[in-house]
């Protein structure tokens, strides 16, 4: 068992992490196990999910439906699966985790999407006796599209395999050269037993031959951010502040988070679209004026000159060379419930800008299985391929594996307002 | 690396901050509902953030029972003028006015005609297509699954299974003539969060929230607080006792039970909320029914 964190406010970073896998491979266990480990989950939410009623005290983990803990609708319970993306939250002296808990099965794949899109690792689940199956490599094809910077491997119930150190290897092996098709290369395997908590958050005894750090100790340390302060500048404008009051009639303010980089005052910036330039006066927060500020702070910048900027403008270094782009090559991940048709018209939400859009072009479609490509008219929901897309305006984007925040759209149905397609700038 | 770190309270700070501008940008005229709570406070706190130096684009919404503490009602009118926010006060005058009380008509109807319908209502009057809430993830397991942007149809009702994909920070706030969407943007924090950020930027909240020697009743494992006007909460061999005492939650007196503490300020609250073995919730009456929060929120509560 892991200490309880007292002081949260130390220089204690905020981590981001998905799981996924397949139905039965011991997910929301795995989850249940965490929260119950790192004291992430509180003593009254076990008692409800215990598996013998009228108990009033938990003596031991084993007593809980620990995947009750997760499965928070009704109907999830009722059918035994998990529909929906849900998060949990645990800390450790040392980290802050925000997981999102994603549903294996084939028709909720939308919902991995969802979920991976704002981690920084991604735990994939695999059941020991069962190896590497189908799902569990659409979900790393997947994952490596979203270009996901950590991929974690649990080799789970390894109690069912009496904790073989030979069918660990052989996963490893498979995922390990799986992995090196798709080109990524940073994963870590840990055999595990999320029942019993083996390698969770302890060791346990059971895996003396296993020398890697424990899926806790792994989550502790693994890099927060990939250096996206270090990117060059990016600062979608989200809304301009003029209170226009007594004391501040004139003040033009542009508020907004930074995607990434870093802007001090004193710096040349351009104003995209219109290409306008002017220095940073003042960095303005609540708490005070700024010298600096880093993704992926919000603050409000305000300009020594007046230049009209507006909500969908994006503020950048003079120097940053950024060109406008009508046209645009992205793989997306369908996520609607109608097929995704050429020559239909969506709304492409990028940055803080919506505007129309159309799709003049699927280049292909991924076959998950063989990872080959092939034509196609449409895409269905949960499959992925690559499109081309014009817009009815120029934006100014980067490919999604430069930058995350402005590689990144959503394509919106312009009839049913949903959200049905996740889209990475090639 | 640049060595540029926003630890995790500013992390999710910045989020929430981005969260409450884009609604702003995208919607047509939002509301914030306050309900004078901790989660509420910071969420206010959060919203002046984003605006400074301009003042709330919005108004606050606060859904009234008519059964707040009467701290809660000190605190908000208070409060309020002091920072100059603009305050509405809605609630369901009519079931109040028939009396409605969880004791004779019993939990589930009193919240469903006073907090569920109230707010329906008020929001309807307003002709609002955005309703901020404090709500958190980890408050309860439905609440667990629920999207920032949480999309409600013309009766304000939640559809668990029609819920938009939220990807990376792109919230889609397109909606139709009718629909709504309530907004959460202190989704991903947890209790924790919520003390230590009250502790780090001084906060102001209700004087409730802090241990004091109170009237209360002891009533199982619950401390309910007495009040000389509601003589007739006591039941049969009940009498009430001055404990010291705190609330970890805040809902309706008849509803919300007390905890036994001696945290008299914000450093003893956090070690406190970090000891904790129970959720907060557990002293609120209405969330134990098996699948109360979730029919609820089908209903059209937050």
């Amino acid at each position: 068992m892991t200490e309880l964190n007292l002081d949260l406010t130390k220089e204690i970073e905020l981590l981001r992490l998905v799981t996924v896998g397949s139905v039965d491979d011991g997910k929301s266990t795995l989850i249940g196990r965490l929260l119950v480990d790192t004291k992430g989950a509180f003593e009254d939410q076990l008692l409800a999910v215990r598996k013998k009623k009228g108990e009033t005290k938990i003596a031991s983990a084993s007593e809980i439906d620990l995947a009750m803990l997760t499965d928070g609708l009704a109907a999830e319970r009722e059918q035994g699966i998990t529909i929906d993306v849900a998060y949990r939250y645990f800390a450790t002296p040392k980290r802050k985790f925000i997981m999102a808990d994603c549903p294996g099965h084939e028709q909720y794949t939308r919902n991995m999407v969802t979920g991976a899109s704002t981690a920084s690792a991604a735990i994939i689940l695999v059941d020991a006796r069962n190896g590497v199956m189908p799902q569990t490599k659409r979900h790393t094809h997947i994952l490596g599209l979203l270009g996901m910077p950590h991929l974690i491997v649990a080799i789970n119930k390894m109690d069912m395999v009496n904790f073989d150190q030979a069918t660990f290897e052989k996963i490893r092996q498979d995922m390990t050269d799986y992995c090196a098709k798709q080109g990524i290369k940073d994963l870590i395997c840990i055999p595990m037993s999320a029942l019993n908590g083996d390698m969770v958050a302890v060791r346990g005894e059971n895996m003396p031959w296993y020398e890697g750090a424990t899926l806790l100790e792994t989550f502790e340390s693994l890099p927060v951010l990939d250096d996206v302060d270090a990117q060059p500048l990016r600062f979608p404008v989200q809304l301009l502040n003029r209170p226009q009051t007594a004391e501040l009639p004139d003040y033009r303010g542009f508020m907004g988070t930074i995607a990434s980089g870093t802007v001090k005052v004193g710096d040349k910036l351009t104003a995209l679209p219109s290409g306008k330039s002017s220095i940073v006066k003042e960095i303005v927060t609540f708490d005070g004026n700024l010298e600096e500020a880093f993704s992926p702070q919000s603050i409000t910048i305000t300009l020594q000159d007046e230049i009209d900027i507006s909500r969908g403008d994006m503020l950048v270094h003079s120097d940053s060379g950024m060109e406008p782009k009508k046209e645009i090559t992205a793989n997306v991940c369908w996520i609607g419930d109608e097929p995704l048709e050429p020559k239909k018209k969506y709304w492409i939400k990028h940055t803080t800008n919506t505007l129309k859009a159309m799709v003049t072009e699927i280049d292909f479609r991924t076959d998950i299985h063989s990872l080959e490509q092939e034509t196609a008219d449409q895409l269905a929901m949960n499959e992925i391929g690559q499109i081309q897309l014009k817009l009815l305006k120029p934006v100014y984007a980067d490919h999604y594996a430069a930058n995350r925040s402005t590689g990144s759209f959503i394509l919106i149905d312009s009839f049913t307002n949903n959200t049905v397609g996740a889209g990475m700038i090639v | 690396m640049s060595g540029h770190k926003l630890t995790q309270l500013k992390a999710l700070e910045a989020e929430s901050i981005h969260i409450i501008r884009e609604v702003v940008a995208e919607f047509r005229n939002p509301v914030m509902l306050y309900s004078v709570g901790k989660d509420s406070s910071v969420l206010l706190h959060l919203a002046r953030k984003a605006f400074y130096p301009a003042p709330l684009p919005f108004s606050l919404l606060h859904v009234d029972t008519g059964y707040k503490f009467k701290e809660m009602y000190e605190f908000r009118d208070a409060f309020c003028k002091e920072i100059g926010v603009d305050l509405i006060v809605r609630g369901n005058e009519d079931a109040i006015a028939k009396g409605m009380n969880p004791k004779e008509f019993g939990v589930a109807r009193c919240c469903g005609a006073l907090k569920t319908q109230g707010l329906l209502d008020a929001l309807e009057e307003g002709g609002y297509d955005a309703a901020f809430g404090g709500a958190r993830r980890d408050e309860e397991r439905s609440r667990a699954k629920e999207r920032v942007f949480s999309m409600r149809d013309e009766f304000g009702q939640w559809d668990p299974k029609n819920q938009r994909p939220e990807l990376w920070s792109l919230y889609n706030g397109r909606i139709h003539e009718g629909e709504s969407v309530r907004v959460f943007p202190i989704s991903n924090w947890t209790e924790m969060d919520v003390w230590l950020y009250i502790k780090e930027e001084n906060i102001p909240i209700v004087p409730l929230y802090f241990a004091k020697e109170r009237p209360m009743i002891e009533r199982g494992d619950m401390l309910i607080p007495y009040y000389e006007e509601n003589k007739d909460q006591l039941l049969e061999g009940e009498t009430p006792k001055m404990i010291m005492s705190r609330f970890r939650t805040l809902g309706c007196s008849p509803c919300t039970g007390a905890v036994r503490s001696s945290a008299t300020n914000m450093t003893e609250i956090v070690a406190e909320a970090a000891a904790a073995r129970r959720s907060e919730r557990e002293t609120r009456i209405i969330d134990h029914g098996a699948n109360s929060m979730e029919d609820k929120k089908k209903e059209g509560y937050f």
